[in-house]
């Protein structure tokens, strides 16, 4: 009972850290709150005509008819109409498109406003869907500022940036729910979003359009910084790995530079340079693997190094063949790459 | 018994036939390591000069030739292991073209996983420890639609690249001969 009670108490106050981890209805984003506004507002505005519409409805079934009314249909007299049942059905449409109107006008503005976001954008990256994880990539005039970098999202509080999406397979989906609306990936064509986040925080974002097996284990995670902080994120993410020092790490790194890790990967300051998986340079600095298959962890790495298609089947990581040694070598190595 | 009732029990018989033949190829996972499934060292030339009789089909074959998860994963990595830098997508360049019927190492599935893991003189790298056994293998298989190889239904009617090439469904089929008989 006690042990019930304490798990229910860890649940809750789970729910209580994550609150806004992943919620439509979250107003950690601009456009967020400005759907919020116009949420509220058809809400009430639909509330107020669906109310309307009832009382009307229950009054309709509780009149009577009057002594006489009886025959109006069959003989033709139906041009007699009520003068109050008759100024009552103009106020009535009256009301109606007022209504509409005011949505259309609140809807309007509400884009306006958002498009007004898009063009102040001050920072731009580049994702890149591909069946199942992100890749991003920070751009900059300066190509030695460019980053490239996998499943998890820096952004600075309070920057417009607008996030422009390509698919390399299948059609994706960008859904960072506590923050904006979803937007398409397409392939072969080009399509942008702009955020301005507004909280620091950890967000989760989802593939929002089925792309395959894996489409659920499609998700990325979204860090909020500072200004001062996300700009020490990029310093620090912009360095080569750190090269290995201890006899493990040295051992992995010769397996990784040597083997089929390195087909596929890329670890910048390294031989691996492959661009078919996503990029390890600070590979431990995440929070997930396998976009969001996983927490980060030196348990859940080695499990996923031990057979990737067991944790995620389909995945494109294919399960090599390496002994427990080797794996544990190559497990950390990884670990170190901060 | 009128012949509109033995029509009509042809007609069930024909339809329970026709559901038979809907039963698909199955998507292996590839969970297990595949080892020693490409003999090292070898290759059909070296083993049946003359009139000797080619080797038997590697039994493992079967799991990747006409597997339509297996073509579709080989077309993939086609792509993104760069083979398309040589081959194109199958005509040739800096490479021997894989779309006519022309090979110089075998065209059976073995022969050119075993190709694609050796390497070969004149260029073609050898893959062996660069890439696993079963992505090997997967290319091997679909190397062989390049040339029309694989039964239609196994193939993919449009390709992974966004241009309007042929589709393979459409590709004809080259019946392969060796390179050297491929001048007669």
């Amino acid at each position: 009972m006690r042990r019930a009670g304490t798990a229910i108490v860890a649940v809750l106050s789970g729910a209580c850290t994550y609150q806004h981890y992943q919620s439509a209805l979250g107003d950690a984003g601009s456009d967020d709150r400005l759907f919020l506004i116009l949420f509220a507002i058809f809400l009430a505005v639909c509330a107020i005509m669906y109310v309307a519409v009832l009382v009307f409805l229950i009054g309709g079934i509780l009149r009577r008819r009057r002594a006489g009314d009886a025959n109006v249909v069959e003989s033709g007299r139906h041009h007699r109409s009520d003068p109050m049942m008759r100024t009552g059905l103009i106020v009535w449409g009256a009301v109606v498109s007022v209504g509409l109107f005011a949505l259309a006008i609140a809807s309007f503005f509400t884009d306006r406003s958002m498009a007004s976001a898009a063009a102040h954008e001050k920072l731009s990256v580049t994702v890149t869907g591909n069946q199942w994880w992100w890749d991003i990539q920070y751009n900059s005039a300066d190509p030695s500022k460019t980053l490239r970098t996998a499943n998890e999202l820096h952004v600075p509080v309070g920057v417009p940036t607008r996030i422009i999406l390509r698919s390399n397979d299948v059609i994706h989906s960008f859904w960072l729910p506590s923050l904006a609306g979803k937007e398409d990936l397409i392939p072969g064509r080009e399509t942008d979003i702009t955020i301005v986040p507004k909280k620091v925080g950890i967000y989760r974002g989802q593939c929002a359009e089925f792309c395959g097996v894996q489409h659920a284990h499609m998700a990325f995670v979204v860090n909020v910084d500072s200004y001062a902080d996300f700009i020490i994120w990029w310093n620090r993410q912009l360095q080569p790995a750190a090269p290995p020092h201890t006899p493990l790490a040295q051992a992995g790194y010769d397996y990784v530079a040597q083997h089929q890790c390195s087909m596929c990967h890329n670890i910048s300051g390294t031989p691996a340079g492959g661009t078919v998986g996503p990029d390890l340079s600070h590979f431990a600095s995440r929070r997930t693997i396998g976009a969001g298959t996983l927490p980060m962890s030196e348990d859940n790495l080695d499990a996923w190094m031990a057979n990737p298609q067991a944790v995620k089947p389909g995945t494109k990581m294919p399960t090599i063949a390496m002994s427990a040694d080797q794996r544990r070598a190559v497990v950390g190595y990884l670990e170190t790459l901060k | 018994m009128s012949s509109r009732c033995l029509a009509d029990c042809l007609l069930v018989a024909a339809a329970a036939l026709a559901l038979g033949g809907c039963q698909r190829e199955a998507r292996h996972d590839s969970s297990k390591p595949i080892g020693g499934t490409i003999p090292a060292g070898e290759s059909p030339d070296t083993i049946y000069p003359g009139n000797g009789a080619p080797p038997a089909l590697d039994p493992r074959a079967a799991r990747y030739d006409n597997n339509s998860p297996a073509l579709a994963e080989g077309q993939f990595l086609y792509t993104r292991m760069n083979c398309v830098g040589c081959h194109a997508h199958g005509g040739g360049g800096m490479g021997p073209a894989l779309m006519d019927d022309k090979w110089r190492y075998g065209g059976r599935i073995d022969q050119i996983a075993a190709t694609i893991a050796e390497g070969r003189p004149n260029g073609m790298p050898a893959w062996r420890g660069r890439l696993t056994d079963d992505q090997i293998w997967k290319l091997a298989a679909y190397v062989r639609t390049l040339s029309g190889q694989p039964s239609k239904d196994a193939v993919s009617s449009r390709g992974d690249e966004m241009s309007g090439t042929t589709p393979a469904t459409l590709t004809p089929r080259e019946k392969p001969r060796s390179a050297d008989t491929a001048g007669r």
